[in-house]
Protein backbone atom coordinates (compact mmCIF):
# COMPACT_ATOMS: atom_id res chain seq x y z
CA UNK A 1 0.00 0.00 0.00
CA UNK A 2 2.73 2.38 1.25
CA UNK A 3 4.55 1.06 -1.89
CA UNK A 4 1.93 2.07 -4.34
CA UNK A 5 1.52 5.31 -2.64
CA UNK A 6 4.78 6.18 -3.31
CA UNK A 7 4.55 4.58 -7.03
CA UNK A 8 1.91 6.84 -7.41
CA UNK A 9 3.88 9.91 -6.40
CA UNK A 10 6.90 9.68 -8.02
CA UNK A 11 4.69 9.27 -11.44
CA UNK A 12 3.10 12.22 -10.58
CA UNK A 13 6.68 13.87 -10.15
CA UNK A 14 7.75 12.69 -13.22
CA UNK A 15 5.15 14.00 -15.05
CA UNK A 16 5.18 17.37 -13.67
CA UNK A 17 9.27 16.91 -15.00
CA UNK A 18 7.91 16.39 -18.17
CA UNK A 19 6.32 19.44 -18.28
CA UNK A 20 9.24 21.14 -17.62
CA UNK A 21 11.52 19.19 -20.29
CA UNK A 22 8.90 20.59 -23.25
CA UNK A 23 8.23 24.03 -21.66
CA UNK A 24 11.90 25.17 -21.02
CA UNK A 25 13.71 28.24 -21.86
CA UNK A 26 16.84 27.46 -21.95
CA UNK A 27 18.67 24.03 -22.88
CA UNK A 28 19.72 23.62 -19.94
CA UNK A 29 16.88 24.09 -18.05
CA UNK A 30 15.43 20.97 -20.49
CA UNK A 31 18.36 18.48 -19.41
CA UNK A 32 18.18 18.97 -15.35
CA UNK A 33 14.37 17.83 -15.90
CA UNK A 34 15.60 14.86 -18.08
CA UNK A 35 18.21 13.94 -15.48
CA UNK A 36 15.70 14.55 -13.14
CA UNK A 37 13.06 12.13 -14.93
CA UNK A 38 15.51 10.12 -15.23
CA UNK A 39 16.24 9.59 -11.48
CA UNK A 40 12.10 8.78 -11.27
CA UNK A 41 12.81 6.24 -13.38
CA UNK A 42 15.20 4.49 -11.33
CA UNK A 43 13.17 4.91 -8.45
CA UNK A 44 9.84 3.46 -10.58
CA UNK A 45 11.91 0.35 -11.31
CA UNK A 46 13.01 -0.32 -7.79
CA UNK A 47 9.78 0.46 -6.33
CA UNK A 48 7.62 -1.42 -8.83
CA UNK A 49 9.80 -4.08 -8.34
CA UNK A 50 9.38 -4.67 -4.81
CA UNK A 51 5.88 -4.09 -4.97
CA UNK A 52 5.60 -7.59 -7.11
CA UNK A 53 8.08 -8.94 -4.70
CA UNK A 54 10.79 -9.67 -7.46
CA UNK A 55 13.39 -6.95 -6.22
CA UNK A 56 16.15 -8.53 -9.24
CA UNK A 57 15.04 -4.64 -10.85
CA UNK A 58 17.73 -3.60 -9.12
CA UNK A 59 20.54 -4.12 -11.53
CA UNK A 60 18.92 -2.38 -14.20
CA UNK A 61 18.23 0.71 -11.79
CA UNK A 62 22.14 0.63 -11.42
CA UNK A 63 22.76 0.61 -15.01
CA UNK A 64 20.33 3.36 -15.56
CA UNK A 65 21.82 5.50 -13.32
CA UNK A 66 25.28 5.04 -14.50
CA UNK A 67 23.93 5.71 -18.12
CA UNK A 68 21.99 8.79 -16.70
CA UNK A 69 25.13 10.08 -15.27
CA UNK A 70 27.12 9.71 -18.28
CA UNK A 71 24.62 10.92 -20.93
CA UNK A 72 23.78 14.45 -19.01
CA UNK A 73 27.68 14.97 -19.04
CA UNK A 74 27.97 13.64 -22.60
CA UNK A 75 25.30 16.35 -23.68
CA UNK A 76 26.86 18.77 -21.32
CA UNK A 77 30.20 18.49 -23.06
CA UNK A 78 28.71 18.86 -26.62
CA UNK A 79 26.80 22.15 -25.48
CA UNK A 80 29.94 23.58 -23.97
CA UNK A 81 32.11 22.70 -26.98
CA UNK A 82 30.19 21.91 -29.86
CA UNK A 83 27.69 24.93 -30.58
CA UNK A 84 30.88 27.39 -30.65
CA UNK A 85 31.58 26.61 -34.58
CA UNK A 86 28.05 26.84 -35.84
CA UNK A 87 27.58 30.38 -33.92
CA UNK A 88 31.21 31.38 -35.57
CA UNK A 89 29.61 30.16 -38.89
CA UNK A 90 26.40 32.03 -38.33
CA UNK A 91 28.69 35.14 -37.18
CA UNK A 92 30.52 34.93 -40.74
CA UNK A 93 27.25 35.35 -42.50
CA UNK B 1 8.44 -7.26 16.85
CA UNK B 2 10.92 -6.11 15.10
CA UNK B 3 9.15 -7.29 12.14
CA UNK B 4 6.88 -4.44 12.53
CA UNK B 5 9.14 -1.66 13.69
CA UNK B 6 11.35 -2.57 10.45
CA UNK B 7 7.44 -2.28 8.63
CA UNK B 8 7.04 1.18 10.13
CA UNK B 9 10.53 2.92 9.67
CA UNK B 10 10.46 1.62 6.07
CA UNK B 11 6.85 2.98 5.51
CA UNK B 12 8.02 6.51 6.69
CA UNK B 13 11.23 6.90 5.06
CA UNK B 14 9.52 5.94 1.68
CA UNK B 15 6.16 8.48 2.53
CA UNK B 16 8.94 11.33 3.49
CA UNK B 17 10.94 10.61 0.44
CA UNK B 18 8.07 10.49 -1.83
CA UNK B 19 6.92 13.53 -1.01
CA UNK B 20 10.05 15.17 -0.91
CA UNK B 21 10.17 13.97 -4.29
CA UNK B 22 6.58 15.18 -5.14
CA UNK B 23 8.21 18.84 -3.70
CA UNK B 24 10.80 18.94 -6.01
CA UNK B 25 9.24 18.18 -8.73
CA UNK B 26 6.44 21.34 -7.68
CA UNK B 27 9.55 23.15 -7.23
CA UNK B 28 10.52 22.47 -11.26
CA UNK B 29 7.19 24.39 -11.96
CA UNK B 30 7.18 26.96 -9.85
CA UNK B 31 10.82 28.02 -9.74
CA UNK B 32 11.32 30.96 -12.20
CA UNK B 33 14.88 30.58 -13.91
CA UNK B 34 17.50 28.14 -13.93
CA UNK B 35 19.76 28.85 -11.05
CA UNK B 36 16.70 28.30 -8.57
CA UNK B 37 15.23 25.32 -10.33
CA UNK B 38 18.73 24.06 -9.30
CA UNK B 39 17.88 23.72 -5.42
CA UNK B 40 13.96 22.14 -6.39
CA UNK B 41 16.96 19.71 -8.19
CA UNK B 42 18.68 19.00 -5.40
CA UNK B 43 15.66 18.75 -2.91
CA UNK B 44 14.58 15.85 -5.62
CA UNK B 45 17.25 13.99 -6.63
CA UNK B 46 19.68 13.52 -3.68
CA UNK B 47 16.92 13.75 -0.78
CA UNK B 48 13.94 12.34 -1.78
CA UNK B 49 15.74 9.52 -3.86
CA UNK B 50 18.49 8.68 -0.59
CA UNK B 51 15.05 8.82 1.53
CA UNK B 52 13.07 6.52 -0.49
CA UNK B 53 15.75 3.86 -1.69
CA UNK B 54 17.06 3.83 2.23
CA UNK B 55 13.49 2.84 3.22
CA UNK B 56 13.30 -0.23 0.01
CA UNK B 57 16.38 -1.62 1.77
CA UNK B 58 14.73 -1.14 5.21
CA UNK B 59 12.16 -3.50 3.91
CA UNK B 60 14.63 -5.63 1.84
CA UNK B 61 16.13 -6.46 5.44
CA UNK B 62 19.78 -8.32 5.34
CA UNK B 63 19.85 -9.39 1.63
CA UNK B 64 21.41 -8.75 -1.50
CA UNK B 65 18.77 -6.18 -2.76
CA UNK B 66 19.92 -4.19 0.24
CA UNK B 67 23.43 -3.77 -1.09
CA UNK B 68 23.02 -2.99 -4.34
CA UNK B 69 20.28 -0.06 -2.67
CA UNK B 70 23.15 0.80 -0.55
CA UNK B 71 25.90 1.28 -3.27
CA UNK B 72 22.95 3.09 -5.27
CA UNK B 73 22.15 5.54 -2.53
CA UNK B 74 26.20 5.81 -2.32
CA UNK B 75 26.90 6.89 -6.32
CA UNK B 76 23.58 8.95 -6.51
CA UNK B 77 24.87 11.07 -3.52
CA UNK B 78 28.28 11.64 -5.06
CA UNK B 79 26.92 12.13 -8.51
CA UNK B 80 24.13 14.47 -8.06
CA UNK B 81 25.86 17.44 -6.46
CA UNK B 82 28.46 16.86 -9.12
CA UNK B 83 25.89 16.71 -12.49
CA UNK B 84 24.43 19.64 -10.84
CA UNK B 85 27.68 21.76 -10.39
CA UNK B 86 28.68 20.97 -13.85
CA UNK B 87 24.77 22.38 -15.42
CA UNK B 88 25.19 25.83 -13.41
CA UNK B 89 28.63 26.17 -15.10
CA UNK B 90 28.30 25.07 -18.39
CA UNK B 91 24.73 27.72 -18.18
CA UNK B 92 27.11 30.52 -16.44
CA UNK B 93 29.71 29.80 -19.50
CA UNK B 94 27.06 29.78 -21.96
CA UNK B 95 26.01 33.50 -20.89
CA UNK B 96 22.65 32.25 -18.87
CA UNK B 97 21.93 35.67 -16.16
CA UNK B 98 20.53 34.70 -12.65
CA UNK B 99 17.27 36.02 -12.49
CA UNK B 100 16.18 35.52 -9.03
CA UNK B 101 19.20 38.09 -7.81
CA UNK B 102 17.86 40.70 -9.98
CA UNK B 103 14.39 40.40 -9.10
CA UNK B 104 15.16 40.43 -5.16
CA UNK B 105 17.44 43.42 -5.86
CA UNK B 106 14.40 45.76 -7.73
CA UNK B 107 12.30 44.62 -4.27
CA UNK B 108 14.69 46.92 -2.18
CA UNK B 109 14.68 49.61 -4.58
CA UNK B 110 15.91 50.69 -8.14
CA UNK B 111 19.51 51.95 -6.65
CA UNK B 112 19.93 48.35 -5.73
CA UNK B 113 18.89 46.83 -8.52
CA UNK B 114 21.52 49.01 -10.62
CA UNK B 115 24.53 47.60 -8.71
CA UNK B 116 22.92 43.82 -8.65
CA UNK B 117 23.04 44.11 -12.15
CA UNK B 118 26.23 45.48 -12.86
CA UNK B 119 27.95 42.71 -10.66
CA UNK B 120 26.43 40.36 -12.82
CA UNK B 121 27.34 41.57 -16.00
CA UNK B 122 30.76 41.88 -14.80
CA UNK B 123 30.66 38.64 -13.25
CA UNK B 124 29.51 36.89 -16.43
CA UNK B 125 31.37 39.12 -18.94
CA UNK B 126 35.02 38.49 -17.28
CA UNK B 127 34.72 34.60 -18.25
CA UNK B 128 37.23 33.52 -20.50
CA UNK B 129 34.38 31.74 -23.06
CA UNK B 130 32.49 33.56 -25.88
CA UNK B 131 29.69 34.57 -23.81
CA UNK B 132 26.02 35.03 -24.92
CA UNK B 133 25.10 32.17 -26.93
CA UNK B 134 22.03 31.74 -28.84
CA UNK B 135 20.53 29.64 -25.86
CA UNK B 136 20.97 32.90 -23.72
CA UNK B 137 19.51 35.29 -26.05
CA UNK B 138 16.18 33.04 -26.68
CA UNK B 139 15.35 33.74 -22.93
Amino acid sequence: MILFAALLAVLVAVALMTFRTVAGPTTFDRLLAANSIGNGAILIVALYGFLTDRPDFLDLTLTYALLNYVGVFAVLKFFRAGSEPDEQAEDAR
Amino acid sequence: MTDIVATIVSGILILVGAGFFLTGAIGFIRMPDLFTRLHAASLSDTTGMALILSGLAVHAGFTVAAVKLVFLILFLLFMGPATTHALAAAALAAGVKPLGAQRHAARKGPLKAAETARTIEAATAKRPQKPVSRKGKRR
